[in-house]
């Protein structure tokens, strides 16, 4: 990544790519709600940062005000022609009213509970085995071994791509997740062979249907027309994207919560039925995902003069940080009864994913408090995290206590 | 009492028929969905004004009888 001149502050000049944001961008939310609640900055091309509940409510559900044609805030000032219209490219995620409504429909039985819920043993399953290679080690990565690791094979798997695949699919999939801050020419050349692998597994479910959601999607009709090739291949490429670093994340930040609050482990440990709630908690204090939109026009909006193109960095983890909605916002609570949390999004863009990464995120902490129930950081200070949108930890060393 | 879910405002969030098994569930699209007639005793009024609070998009409502 180039060298970027460091924020001095962040109301007017924020970056979430600077190293005090992706460390602990927590007290910079709180800062924000109380002196300058729509944070600007000239960087990206111009983008605005809602840091209040109230206005990444506003924004997300606005569809009249602002696109999701470009959902990843990048350098430059996207252009009309870089954005294809009305699909996007990777529907339903990145687009818009009305024809969002179509290619969301295509997809939701997909991931609806009564499909994903069967899953279960399959999830535990894969944890298990991860953990098994952990064998005896007295400390393990939690994040890069055991985390990184679950949804891409639960997603390989739902996609009907080759088991012998696997690591060659986890290759690609962090091919394009790692690959945000590079260069955009980089990025290109990096995607080609992606694009290659995806389009012959595409093909070959063609020349050999089955049951999954490759076949699916290139079966499926919306008014008695199939989807267009790219339509599929960009709704594939959403899913692991969207699928991947995102549940990564969520398993790891709440592993790492757990190996620095010993009493949170203690309860869950002693409480198992406590769980859906603690997961829910778990996503509203450490939830990954911050989301993108674009301005349609230039207007006055939020008391902000918004300008046509500008980036509007849509930050539910700010959201679900804000006092105004949460009682002791800043505080985790595991049992937290009443928990509005936003951490799948709101509105029509809801994470499609959600039932998924719920799932995932619930059996990944079962499975792992079950083999350790007592563990600790090994070195707090070596835990790193993933910059830009999606945030967790990246190298997570635990020690495993007995 | 009565439970409804507006269909218009429910996203399919998921957080009441996770909570409130035998109040919600869920179509094939993954929305929530009330139960039976949605009537609530007072054995399900307090599990019904929870996953009420615990609705991100405020999509369910709890309506006195007419």
């Amino acid at each position: 990544m180039s060298e970027k001149p460091p924020v001095t502050d962040f109301a007017t000049d924020f970056d979430h790519t600077d190293p005090a944001w992706v460390a602990d961008p927590y007290p910079i939310w709180q800062d924000l709600r109380e002196r300058c609640p729509v944070a600007h900055t000239d960087r990206y091309g111009g983008a605005w940062f809602p840091a209040t509940h109230a206005g990444v409510t506003t924004i997300a559900k606005d569809t009249e005000n602002f696109t999701s044609r470009a959902v990843i805030m990048e350098e430059g000032r996207p252009g009309e022609e870089a954005l294809p219209a009305p699909i996007g490219v990777a529907p339903p995620i990145t687009s818009d009213p009305p024809f969002h409504q179509l290619a969301r429909k295509v997809i939701l039985p997909a991931f609806a509970p009564g499909v994903i819920n069967p899953l279960e043993p399959k999830i535990r399953e894969v944890c298990r085995a991860l953990l098994e290679r952990f064998g005896g080690d007295e400390e393990v990565n939690a994040s890069w071994d055991y985390a990184r690791l679950i949804p891409p094979t639960v997603i390989r798997e739902m996609l009907g791509f080759p088991e012998e695949d696997t690591e060659r699919f986890i290759e690609i999939v962090h091919m394009i997740t790692e690959s945000v801050d590079n260069p955009e020419e980089q990025r290109i050349a990096e995607f080609e062979p992606i694009e290659a692998y995806f389009v012959q597994q595409m093909e070959d479910h063609m020349a050999n249907p089955r049951d999954d959601l490759t076949s699916y999607l290139l079966n499926v009709e919306i008014d008695g027309q199939k989807l267009a090739p790219e339509h599929v291949f960009g709704t594939i490429v959403l899913i692991l994207v969207a699928g991947i670093d995102t549940t990564w994340g969520a398993v790891g930040a709440s592993l790492w919560h757990l190996a620095h609050h010993p009493e949170d482990l203690a309860r869950l440990v002693n409480e198992p039925d406590l769980m859906p709630v603690a997961v829910e908690e778990f996503l509203r204090f450490y939830a990954p995902v911050t989301m993108a939109r674009l301005v349609k026009e230039d207007m006055e909006y939020l008391g902000c003069p918004m300008k046509e193109y500008d980036w509007i960095l849509l930050g539910f983890p700010a959201a679900n940080r804000d006092p105004v909605v949460f009682k002791d916002a800043d505080q985790f609570i595991i049992d937290r009864a009443e928990n509005r949390h936003v951490a799948f999004g709101l509105g029509i863009h809801r994470c499609i994913g959600s039932n998924l990464a719920r799932l995932e995120l619930r059996v990944a902490i079962e499975e792992f408090i079950a083999r350790y129930p007592k563990f600790e950081l090994a070195d707090p200070t070596a835990v790193t995290w993933a910059p830009g949108q999606i945030r967790g930890p990246r190298q997570l060393a635990l020690r495993i206590l007995s | 009492m009565r439970v409804v879910i507006d269909g218009e405002l429910c996203q399919g969030q998921g957080r009441c028929f996770s909570m409130a098994p035998d109040i919600f569930g869920f179509d094939d699209l993954g929305n929530g969905v009330v139960l039976g007639d949605g009537t609530l005793g007072p054995e399900t009024l307090d599990l019904a004004r929870l996953a009420q609070a615990n609705c991100p998009e405020h999509a369910i409502f709890i309506e006195d009888d007419e």
